[in-house]
């Protein structure tokens, strides 16, 4: 295979022949992933097959054990709109709706100590979008889960523009609630031209929703487009009956 | 009343308010931050780590805050890790190395100077146990506490209410989590001379559980944990003074009133 080590164009995040795992050793080995700017991208497969390493892995928080991951100089100063699982630190949290959502420019390049104007309203802005302005002197603690996704997506929003990454984040939420994330990142992904990466358990959703799948198993990988998935072995296991 | 002026012609009681007042407040603003992530015990464990510091000090001749000061920012640091770690459960850690030090402490004295008042100042505390230069060292120390607080209050923030995700925006948490527990373990030193190691602690929980009662908003919840530290410090202190009861024991219990108060207010307004 031909790696290059540069990005091509309208590619956000590379990874060349990328190995994954801690202390050594390897969980997912030789990967080869492309993640484009407008990409919508569900990663599947059993528990434990490395999904979280690689999300860590393309978030920046962990370095591969060979290969490299290479990253669009935009994502250089980890500007990625990251939608983490839940802490149960946040179920009792008090903090208002505005104080959670402006805590996405922390390390946005305008901020030292303070925030500015600006991005207090853009941060608003990003709340009218998601439409949850009207929560935004409620305290965070007392919404719905489907209105706590929505604020923790504003506040990914505030911390970057191109690319968002999700794990799992319809856990937790009635299936209303889930229908109504997906729409919204349906509208980010097609209207704003914003990258999906997501880590999903829901198999319908995930052939509904997304315009490729990686299926991470244990002995093999597969990538594809959802109609390329269906027809492989693994995803005529998991996606069956659709 | 009279009784109350009396109290600023002595000039320990001053120096008392002055230092109380300021380590309550960094206590109490640090507390916020720290209950939230569940490590409300290290401000316990904390103490006894300082006693057991300023124990082995004392039997050494040395001088006790420029030997505990070191030992229990190391301590702090050490707890903080293991609770990210995970590899042994952190209350768990934090209840062994809190007995741990307390033993040392204890029978070091035993086999030195014996239990002294000096000792007993330290497990109870003591207005009278502060220098002239402990007093320069506490003051300078908490400006120094309530300015980094005020810097980096976004950033605490961030990291207490998500860790994963200020991490992945890229921000150093590891640098603000070793900022907060040496400020942390500061905080429990100088306060500790005056509340006791038994109880310290209570000066880092309370204001911030009785704040959460009644507060929504993170801000709101700082700031009256911090008027809420300087208030019950002022009327424990005073309490002391006139029932002659124990400083340190006197502030946790009117800590204690304000909780328990707090938590009736907002249960009847949740009716």
């Amino acid at each position: 295979m031909n790696h290059t080590t540069e990005l091509m164009e309208n590619e956000l995040i590379g990874c060349r022949d990328v190995s994954l795992g801690y202390e050594g050793r390897a969980i997912l080995e030789h990967l080869d992933l492309s993640i484009r700017a407008g990409d919508y991208l569900c990663i599947v497969g059993e528990n434990g097959s490395g999904k979280s390493t690689l999300l860590k892995s393309l978030l920046g928080l962990l370095s591969p054990l060979s290969g490299e991951i290479l990253r669009a100089p935009e994502l250089k100063r980890g500007a990625i709109g990251y939608l983490p699982q839940q802490t149960r630190a946040q179920k009792d949290f008090p903090a208002t709706v505005q104080e959670v959502v402006l805590s996405g420019f922390l390390n946005s390049p305008g901020f030292h100590f303070f925030y500015t104007p600006a991005q207090k309203s853009a941060a608003m802005m990003n709340l009218g979008k998601l439409g949850v302005l009207e929560l935004k002197k409620r305290c965070y603690r007392e919404l719905s889960g489907g209105q706590q996704q929505r604020v923790l997506l504003a506040r990914a929003l505030c911390a970057a523009s191109r690319l968002l990454i999700l794990d799992e984040p319809i856990t937790g939420l009635d299936p209303a609630a889930a229908q109504d994330l997906y729409k919204t990142l349906r509208y980010l992904n097609q209207k704003e031209g914003m990258a999906v990466v997501m880590v999903t358990h829901d198999m319908p959703s995930a052939l509904a929703n997304g315009k490729t799948i990686l299926h991470i198993g244990h002995r093999r990988t597969f990538q594809g487009t959802v109609a390329e998935y269906l027809a492989s072995p693994e995803g005529r296991r998991f996606g069956g009956g659709k | 009343m009279s009784l109350l002026f009396e109290m600023f012609t002595y000039p320990f009681l001053v120096r008392a308010f002055l230092v109380g007042i300021l380590v309550s407040l960094c206590a109490a603003l640090l507390g916020v931050s720290l209950v939230l992530k569940r490590y409300s015990m290290i401000g316990d464990g904390l103490s006894h780590v300082s006693f057991g510091a300023l124990a082995v000090a004392v039997a050494l001749g040395w001088a006790p805050l420029a030997f505990s000061i070191p030992v229990v920012i190391l301590a702090a640091f050490l707890l903080l890790r293991i609770a990210d770690g995970s590899r042994i459960n952190s209350d768990a850690a934090i209840a062994v190395t809190s007995a741990s030090a307390l033993a040392i402490g204890v029978i070091v004295t035993s086999l030195t100077t014996g239990m002294t008042t000096d000792v007993d100042s330290y497990m109870f505390g003591s207005i009278l146990a502060m220098s002239d230069a402990d007093v320069g060292l506490s003051v300078g120390l908490s400006i120094a506490v309530l300015a980094l607080f005020c810097l980096f209050y976004h950033k605490l923030f961030a990291i207490t209410f998500d860790e994963n995700f200020s991490r992945a925006t890229g921000l150093k948490v590891e640098v603000y989590n070793t900022l907060l527990s040496i400020l942390t373990a500061l905080t429990i030193v100088l306060g500790m001379r005056m509340m006791g190691a038994m109880l310290i602690s209570s000066l880092v929980i309370f204001p911030a559980l009785s704040a959460m009662r009644l507060f929504r908003s993170f801000r709101g919840v700082v700031l009256c944990a911090g008027v809420l530290a300087v208030v019950c410090f002022c009327l424990g202190l005073s309490g002391s003074y006139l029932l002659s009861t124990p400083v340190g024991a006197s502030v946790v219990v009117v800590n204690l009133v304000v909780f328990l108060l707090f938590t009736l207010v907002s249960r009847l307004r949740a009716r």
